[in-house]
């Protein structure tokens, strides 16, 4: 098991108005494992990954990676786990406008050490993200920037970022919710083919049939798991 | 390394970063050129002064003077700290050209020329014994009259350059100086009649000091004769001044202590004899205390300038801060992004705060060579106005200067480039901090929608 949250607690307040997204939740992930996380707008859905990826501290609950509490982690600590660790797809693709697709890839890579360190880490990067990027299928676009590309060649390039340093968990939040169906079934497909690879992924959407082709869906409704289910 | 490519990608992409660059390159340009102009005439000002005064100054509050200055003429000569002296007789009088009805007032100093060559700066106003100023009362043509040095204003008129043009060889003027002598005991010297003093002296030379006052009312007689006019002479002598010159080396405060010591022990020897309570009323100063009246107007006017531009500097600082929280309130979703990689709050503080760098060494650095460019130029920009427009930022009937100083100090030119850096940094860290302690998952729930 690489990932697991126990009573899961969180809530928002809304000027006066107190609005708990999740109410005490358990999740497990285990290594190599494909997940979905399925729900309606407002289920928590996104929230949940977002604890998981430690964007977001719970209320209550634990959150531990490998059984190290995440809540023990200092700041840098968590940094680290955010850079390292994990590897984050949003559904808006999330590229910087001023860097290139290949700079873009490289972000993680650049922020995991310092300027001095980069001199010497630099080439080992730049091929592994060209690499990542020539898998995706934008080999010659490596100098192109984000509003160059077309939403599907955006979110390819938000993968091979999230995938640059080797993480050990991917988590996606609504990979393909801003794509067509033909695009984002070329998005799923290369989640399949990383997770055929041995990559652990956690993968947010409100679309059954996207769900379907993960190992297993979990069900969120209410901010609690409803049901959890191999879909294989 | 993202922490340098992506300031220099936001400065390139944002216009709005020129109008933090375009602010901070206006203010040191402003800077520089003020404050060079600005010490520069003040530092001319103050020399002018030193020149005009020596170093230190045994002067005495009354028009009276002190008595039983030999003696201590004798333990300057004795002091090895001390250059060279120069005893003056100071008072007021009436002048007056024979023939004519006009009498005006003036300041008349007693000196010997070649002393108080020695002294002060004397020597190098003269026009005419500028290279000889031993002879400065030597009138051309006349060699048994006797002769005055005048204050180069009352002579001369200078052009809007502020030069004065000389005839190849002095004219011929004579002047009647009358002076009201004083006693010892500080009443008039005489009553009736001979109330006055008048004596007939002619013009030999003029005195460009510099200083307004000094070249419209001054007029420098031989020492004998301003002695004798103002009766200081006769059994008890008296003289208003000696101005002092130190040795290479000695500073100021030490050379002025030991002339302080010197006079006190002098005071003391002398304090059984007749007059010497005029002894008390001479004060030991060195020449920036001595002329503080004239020279402290000015100075006040550079710390009133000084303060301004600290004001200046606020309020850039509160244009970049305005600056920075329009480019990071833009910057959100980058910030969020930057975040979900991995990037501490301290990274995402210091790309704002490089960022804040770079556009302060960029307007600095334009507004710096802006500053110098247009200093090396200054004059022949007034001249250009002054041969086409007939205006000089400077009218030069009223203010004694020639060119506008445009010295550029090395030193005074890098604080004012580091402290716009630094103003350009000040501004931008209260919003690269809010940007660095922004939430993650808050900053990019926000920018989905």
């Amino acid at each position: 098991m690489i990932l697991k949250g126990s009573g899961i607690h969180k809530s928002y307040k809304m000027g006066k108005t107190k609005l708990t997204v999740l109410r005490g939740l358990d999740i497990t992930v285990s290594e190599g494992e494909f997940v979905a996380i399925v729900g309606s707008s407002g289920s928590g859905k996104s929230t949940l990954l977002h604890i998981l990826g430690a964007l977001d501290r719970p209320d209550e609950g634990i959150v531990e990676f490998r059984s190290t509490p995440l809540s023990k982690f200092r700041a840098s600590q968590l940094n680290a786990y955010r850079n390292k660790t994990v590897g984050f797809v949003f559904q808006f693709y999330h590229l910087l406008d001023e860097l290139n697709i290949l700079e873009n890839t490289l972000l993680p890579a650049m922020a995991s050490t310092s300027s001095a360190g980069w001199l010497s880490k630099r080439k080992t990067a730049k091929k592994r993200g060209k690499m990542l990027l020539e898998r995706m299928g934008l080999a010659e676009r490596f100098k192109h920037k984000a509003y160059q590309l077309s939403g599907g060649e955006r979110q390819r390039v938000a993968i091979a970022r999230a995938l640059i340093n080797e993480p050990e968990l991917l988590l996606a939040d609504e990979p393909t919710g801003n794509l067509d169906s033909q695009t984002g079934n070329g998005i799923l497909e290369a989640l399949e083919e990383f997770n055929r690879d041995g990559q652990t992924i956690v993968m947010v959407t409100h679309d059954d049939r996207i769900a379907a082709r993960a190992d297993r869906v979990i069900r969120l409704a209410d901010g609690k798991i409803v049901d959890s289910d191999n879909s294989k | 390394m993202y922490k340098f490519i992506l300031p220099m990608r936001y400065l390139l992409k944002r216009r709005i970063t020129f109008l933090a660059i375009t602010a901070i390159a206006l203010c040191v340009f402003i800077v520089v050129v003020v404050m060079s102009v600005m010490s520069g005439l003040v530092g001319d000002f103050r020399e002018k002064n030193h020149r005009y005064a020596g170093d230190c100054i045994v002067s005495s509050d009354s028009l009276v003077g002190f008595a039983y200055y030999e003696d201590f003429l004798n333990e300057l000569d004795k002091a090895e700290f001390v250059k060279s002296y120069s005893p003056v007789i100071r008072g007021y009088g009436l002048l007056r050209q024979p023939n004519t009805e006009t009498n005006i007032g003036i300041e008349i100093t007693g000196i010997d020329p070649f002393r108080h060559s020695q002294a002060t700066g004397f020597g190098d106003s003269l026009y005419y014994h500028r290279n000889n100023p031993g002879e400065a009362f030597k009138v051309y043509n006349k060699p048994d009259a006797r002769g005055c040095v005048v204050g180069i204003s009352r002579m001369h008129t200078s052009d809007a350059f502020n030069q004065y043009y000389h005839p190849d060889v002095p004219g011929h003027y004579d002047f009647e100086i009358s002076c009201f002598p004083l006693n010892a005991k500080g009443a008039l010297a005489k009553a009736g009649a001979g109330i006055v003093n008048t004596k007939l002296f002619s013009y030999s030379d003029d005195s460009h000091s510099g200083l307004v006052k000094i070249d419209e009312n001054m007029i420098y007689l031989p020492f004998d004769d301003a002695q004798k006019l103002f009766e200081m002479g006769g059994a008890t002598k008296r003289i208003s001044a000696i101005h002092i010159k130190f040795q290479d080396g000695v500073s100021l405060h030490r050379g002025t202590e030991e002339v302080a010591k010197m006079w006190q022990e002098h005071v003391e020897k002398n304090e059984d004899k007749s007059y010497s309570n005029l002894l008390q009323l001479v004060s030991v100063e060195n020449w920036m205390r001595y002329r503080a009246s004239t020279i402290a107007p000015m100075e006040k006017e550079q710390t009133m300038l000084s303060i301004l531009f600290f004001m200046l500097g606020i309020i850039t600082v509160f244009v970049i801060f305005v600056v920075f929280y329009m480019i990071i309130g833009h910057k959100t979703r980058d910030i969020g992004i930057l975040k979900s990689v991995g990037v501490s709050n301290y990274s995402v503080i210091g790309i704002f705060m490089i960022f804040a760098g770079i556009i302060g060494v960029i307007g600095a650095a334009i507004g710096a060579a802006g500053g110098c460019a247009f200093l090396l130029r200054i004059n022949e920009m007034e001249d250009w106005l002054f041969e086409n427009y007939k205006w000089q930022l400077w009218d030069r009937t009223v203010y004694a200067i020639g060119e506008i100083p445009h010295e550029i100090k090395i030193d005074v030119l890098a604080v004012i480039i580091l402290s716009a850096i630094g103003a350009s940094l000040l501004g931008a860290l209260i919003p690269s901090v809010q940007a660095g302690i922004k939430k993650p998952a808050e900053v990019l729930q926000v920018s989905q929608v």
